[in-house]
């Protein structure tokens, strides 16, 4: 068995979340993915904004640093360029990465910085009570879309791979052993990876939409029956697509890393600098 | 010993130059008039010296990078005006209260909104102190002249080290662009103040303990695997809503400075002792306040100037001897009567007569002495 305990801060157990949230099978596929690649502790650091995703630094035994709502990518972009030795992972929501924090989010894929973050994507704005996010689905109701989302949403591994990240992935809280490996590989990938993950949150999203999900365990086999991998995918037509989760690898290439380059120079100065 | 480097430069690139001296080797910035030479000089400078410079995509970004590097151990600055200053006070509640040490310089131009980007005000004096939510310390210097551009700014670093909190520099376009000569002092010459670490092994149980009111160490990222977070915190770094705690740390990061005034203060006074008419001002338009002093002493009318440079937190024993004797308090500034409210709060008996001026222009001697006709001296 896996022994979680050797990551984990357990004195500051147990968590904030709700029975049933997506965030914690979510944080254990980080800390095995974490545990495969061999890194010492101390030489990891784990960034959030504000959510309850963001809650995650404090439970993990990493260096860990809890932000303000929005701006992990700008603190993490700062402790890469700062010290490249570090690890540097940040775990942010929907509402948190993709609408406060979208301006950071699409210049950090630009920079392609090594910088790995995790999507904790369950569609809502899950601290503070349930408001539609950019990624909340077509029509469901949240407490400011009592009528139905009418905003379309995101696709996350559309915008990270036209911004320039290097290793763009998503998986499910339902398939985690797929997600084990995105997470995984993007750790390892040398550059900016983002590893959207669909997850859910039945206390404010799928209690408001009992019809699409009577409980919480239909809102994991929403995730089964309707996950596509990309390979499939690929054969099928917009219209088929409509309301599925497309998994897998979206892509995966090597450019220049951006703190590489940055070291290069300012090593090129070392010694004799003018 | 070797001779003394005289330069003829930018308040701007004083500042940049006054970064180096005290070590600062991060910079992240987002351009903006009249505050991007900083920048410029940075970008220049630090990639050659082993530092690191970023352009964010926007001010609270900057912010939010330096205050990433600052936790690695790195001295680290940004450099804004008017509308980059506004976006940035989120964080700057957030270096207060997670303790983290930054230096913000703060190149003032006119306003609100876009106002006047090339032209010289004071807008933000009072943004600077009560822009971020919370109760919370503020310091803010404010320099004069290019000279002190760079020793001011040698001093932000140095305060931001010791106390563990984000220091302003409250330049304005006027003290920004001008040139004058300085003498850029050897190293070693200026006091270089390093931040508080943990003794050899790095680790760090209580980052946010208080030891006798002085700040606690600040272990870097990758040595001590400790928290921090905008959440009211314990003396582990860890959140708490416990009342007591709450309040004492509360409490505590406002008195680490307001309780250790002898490090913070500092200021100028000119002629005050005797003055009947006591000036209050600072940056460029004390150089104009200074130079009215000096026309009516020589017409014989007691006038003289008390100058924050550190302007919070403000200096007001010193500002209430002096005020306390004056018939009339001038306050000459250009906005509309930000520091006036100060001088309002400290002075009982003294007739306060403000000096504004918001046009974009610098205020001058003769403004600032046409105003004392009306006084009864
Ligand atoms: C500047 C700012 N605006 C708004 C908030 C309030 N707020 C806190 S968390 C949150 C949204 C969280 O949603 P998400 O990022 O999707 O994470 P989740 O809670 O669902 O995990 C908001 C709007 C805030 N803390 N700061
Ligand atoms: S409100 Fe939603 S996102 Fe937040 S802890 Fe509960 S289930 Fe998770």
């Amino acid at each position: 068995m896996f022994d979680y305990s050797k990551y984990m801060r357990n004195t500051k157990l147990p968590h904030i979340w709700c029975p049933g949230c997506g965030h914690g099978i979510v944080m254990k596929s980080l800390i095995r993915a974490i545990a495969k690649t061999g890194w010492e502790k101390d030489d990891i650091v784990v960034v959030s904004g504000i959510g309850c995703a963001s809650r995650l630094p404090g439970y993990v035994d990493f260096n860990t640093l809890h932000t303000a709502h929005g701006r992990a990518l700008a603190f993490a972009t700062g402790i890469k360029l700062a010290k490249p030795e570090m690890h540097v992972i940040v775990v942010s929501g929907d509402g948190d990465s993709l609408a406060i924090g979208g301006n950071h989010f699409i210049h950090a894929c630009r920079r392609n910085i090594d910088i790995t973050l995790v999507v904790f994507n369950n569609g809502i704005y899950g601290m503070t009570g349930g408001q539609y996010s950019p990624t909340t689905p077509d029509g469901d109701r949240s407490s400011t879309s009592p009528l139905g989302n009418m905003e379309p949403e995101f696709d996350v591994t559309k915008i990270a791979e036209g911004a320039g990240a290097t290793f763009v992935a998503r998986g499910t809280s339902y398939h985690v052993p797929q997600l084990d490996t995105y997470i995984h590989k993007g750790l390892e990938h040398k550059g900016f990876s983002v590893i959207d993950v669909t997850e859910a949150c039945y206390t404010t999203h799928g209690r408001v939409n009992k019809k699409k999900y009577p409980s919480n365990i239909d809102m994991l086999k929403f995730q089964r029956d309707n996950a596509i991998p990309i390979s499939k995918a690929k054969e099928m037509s917009e219209e088929e697509l409509e309301g599925k989760i497309i998994t897998g690898i979206f892509c995966e290439k090597q450019k220049p890393e951006f703190t590489e380059k940055y070291q290069k120079i300012v090593d090129s100065f070392s010694g004799g600098g003018k | 010993m070797t001779e003394s480097k005289f330069e003829f430069i930018q308040g701007n690139i004083a500042c940049a130059k006054g970064a180096a001296y005290a070590g600062c080797s991060f910079f992240g910035g987002y351009p903006i008039t009249p505050s991007t030479e900083i920048a410029e000089y940075m970008s220049g400078y630090l990639p050659r010296n082993g530092g690191k410079f970023i352009q964010m995509e926007d001010e609270i970004a900057s912010l939010g990078s330096i205050i990433g590097a600052a936790l690695t151990g790195a001295k680290a600055m940004t450099s804004t005006s008017g509308p980059g200053f506004s976006l940035m006070q989120e964080l700057i509640g957030y270096a207060c209260i997670a303790e983290v040490p930054v230096v913000i310089v703060d190149i003032m131009r006119g306003g609100p909104s876009t106002g006047l980007p090339t032209s010289p005000a004071q807008s933000d004096l009072l943004q600077a102190k009560w822009g971020t939510h919370g109760d919370h310390p503020t310091i803010a210097l404010v320099p004069n002249s290019v000279e002190e551009m760079f020793t001011e700014t040698v001093r932000a670093f140095n305060l931001a080290e010791y106390f563990r909190t984000p220091v302003l520099v409250l330049g304005d376009e006027i003290i920004g662009h001008m040139r004058e000569k300085i003498r850029i002092p050897e190293p070693g010459e200026m006091e270089i103040i390093e931040r508080t670490v943990p003794s050899s092994d790095g680790v760090c149980p209580l980052p946010y303990a208080s030891d006798s009111g002085k700040p606690a160490c600040l272990p870097n990222f990758g040595k001590s695997r400790f928290h921090v977070t905008g959440l009211n915190h314990d003396t582990t770094g860890f959140p708490t809503m416990d009342p007591e705690i709450v309040a004492r740390e509360n409490e505590r990061i406002l008195a680490k400075i307001y309780e250790q005034r002898e490090i913070v203060d500092s200021y100028e006074e000119i002629n005050c002792k005797d003055a009947d008419i006591l000036m209050l001002s600072v940056g460029s338009a004390a150089r104009a306040a200074e130079e009215a002093v000096k026309t009516l002493r020589k017409k014989g009318i007691k006038a003289g100037l008390f100058r924050p440079v550190t302007l919070w937190p403000f200096p007001k024993d010193q500002f209430i001897k002096h005020a306390e004797r004056a018939k009339y308090i001038i306050v000459p500034e250009m906005n509309m009567g930000q520091l006036k409210t100060v001088a309002e709060r400290f002075t009982k008996r003294s007739k306060i007569v403000p000096v504004n001026l918001v046009n974009g222009e610098p205020i001058s001697p003769e403004h600032i002495i046409s105003v004392t006709k009306y006084l009864n001296i």
